[in-house]
């Protein structure tokens, strides 16, 4: 999903993860949002936004189960030590990363990513890259928000852009024109 | 009791030279607090002057129904005033009405407690014991209130995010606020805790004060002191507990959502 800046991306996003007060119908598998609790609602949709948030001072506090954490964070790139890093030490590029991780372990069937590799350097934006790819191929469905074209071209399967508050569908052959 | 010694008028217009030397003060250092000092200081002489009146008139009457309204009065008073006192209240309503409504609540269970099993006066609603309790009641249990849900709302509004990553997890909403409700629910006890292990040391109680001074025994005076810092203790940490989680139950919704469209706007630096 792209869009100008302001057109309304993440409160879509925000939306359809039931953050804040909104209308319309929403359902996954058939299944009519309103008819499911909102915590349960929000184990079946993930949403990682742009700038995610922290609740506690170190790192492993943020995971329920360290060691069932491990693979989701060694799969990121971490070492087992980053239990006991504290949360200000973190680059944004980290935290982005472990903020995907604790997204993941929950097994949401939804993601909804705001430009999650907006902050990353080259390589670190493959490694993501590649595991939401594997995630996908294993049945995760993922509303992507990106502004890098490139990206989206790499990554999607159908494109949507918001503008003004409207969304709508570009057909996938649509070319880029690059600056 | 009549081993106190009166005060004249002039006795009292000899202490406010104090206030004037202070306000010469402000004059002389540019504080510019002069203004305010002064209506501050007849302000005070004013509105004691109207409570002596009302309370001599409420003392010799001696009805339940004269001294609830007046307890009702105090009630709603202290509601205002901790409405005031937050930075971000709720919207609307609940702002005065959640406040005032766990105050009425916490204030009255405490005093009537105390009034039935400890003070047992004849009868149990005379004036001279519900009205001066009352008050130092709700003094300290606006200041538990209000400070709770100040922070409670300030705390939500800075850590936002860190409460609704949590939701996004599938945190219940009692869940996620927890740690910011352990914080709320901190403050708005540690002045009751910290005045109750000051006291004696640092300060001596104005209550205690007030009854050494006119002529009570000291070891009564800090038996009736040691009842208060009981209510005092007991009422806050009702009234706090209710309003916080209150509070909590307005900015949350049913489905499990940080709400803080139900604030009041920041105001206007």
């Amino acid at each position: 999903m792209r869009g100008p800046s302001g057109a309304g991306k993440t409160l879509l996003l925000r939306a359809v993860a039931d953050l804040d007060p909104n209308e319309g119908l929403v359902t996954l598998d058939g299944r009519d949002r309103s008819t499911i609790a909102g915590p349960e609602w929000r184990r079946l949709v993930g949403y990682v936004p742009a700038d995610p948030g922290w609740w506690a001072n170190t790192v492993g506090e943020h995971f329920g189960e360290w060691t069932a954490a491990l693979a989701f964070v060694n799969d990121l790139g971490f070492s087992d030590e980053a239990k006991a890093w504290p949360i200000t030490r973190l680059s944004t590029g980290e935290r982005l990363r472990l903020a995907l991780a604790r997204a993941l372990i929950v097994r949401p069937k939804v993601l909804l990513l705001d430009e999650p590799t907006a902050a990353l350097d080259v390589a670190s934006v493959a490694a993501v890259e590649s595991l939401i790819n594997a995630r996908m191929r294993a049945g995760l469905a993922v509303l992507w928000v990106t502004h890098d074209a490139e990206q989206a071209k790499r990554v999607a399967h159908r494109h949507l852009v918001v503008e003004a508050g409207q969304v709508r569908e570009e057909a996938p052959e649509w070319t880029i024109i690059s600056p | 009791m009549d081993n106190y010694i009166p005060l004249s008028y002039w006795d009292l217009a000899a202490a406010s030279l104090l206030v004037f030397i202070n306000a010469g003060l402000s004059v002389i250092f540019r504080l510019r607090v002069h203004r305010s000092l002064l209506i501050a200081a007849i302000r005070m002489v004013v509105q004691l002057s109207l409570v002596g009146v009302v309370l001599t008139t409420l003392f010799s009457a001696v009805s339940p129904l004269w001294t609830g309204l007046a307890a009702l009065v105090m009630v709603l008073f202290a509601g205002n005033e901790a409405a005031q006192r937050q930075e971000r209240g709720l919207s609307g309503w609940w702002s005065y009405g959640l406040g005032t409504g766990c105050m009425m609540m916490s204030s009255v269970v405490v005093t009537v407690f105390a009034l039935l099993t400890a003070l047992r006066p004849n009868p149990w609603y005379d004036p001279r014991y519900v009205i001066p309790l009352l008050g130092m009641i709700l003094g300290n249990c606006m200041t538990g209130i209000s400070l709770g849900l100040d922070t409670l709302t300030t705390s939500l509004v800075s850590r936002r995010a860190g409460v609704e990553a949590q939701l996004m997890l599938g945190a219940t909403r009692w869940e996620a606020v927890a740690p910011v409700t352990r914080q709320a629910l901190r403050s708005a006890l540690m002045p009751t805790i910290n005045s109750m292990s000051a006291t004696g040391v640092v300060s001596l109680p104005g209550m205690m004060t007030g009854q050494i001074l006119g002529g009570v025994p000291p070891a009564e005076a800090v038996k009736y002191q040691i009842l208060v810092m009981f209510m005092i203790a007991g009422g806050t940490g009702l009234g706090a507990v209710t309003a916080v989680l209150g509070g909590v139950y307005r900015v949350t919704d049913g489905r499990h959502r940080l709400r803080l469209d139900r604030l009041r706007p920041p105001k206007p630096a």
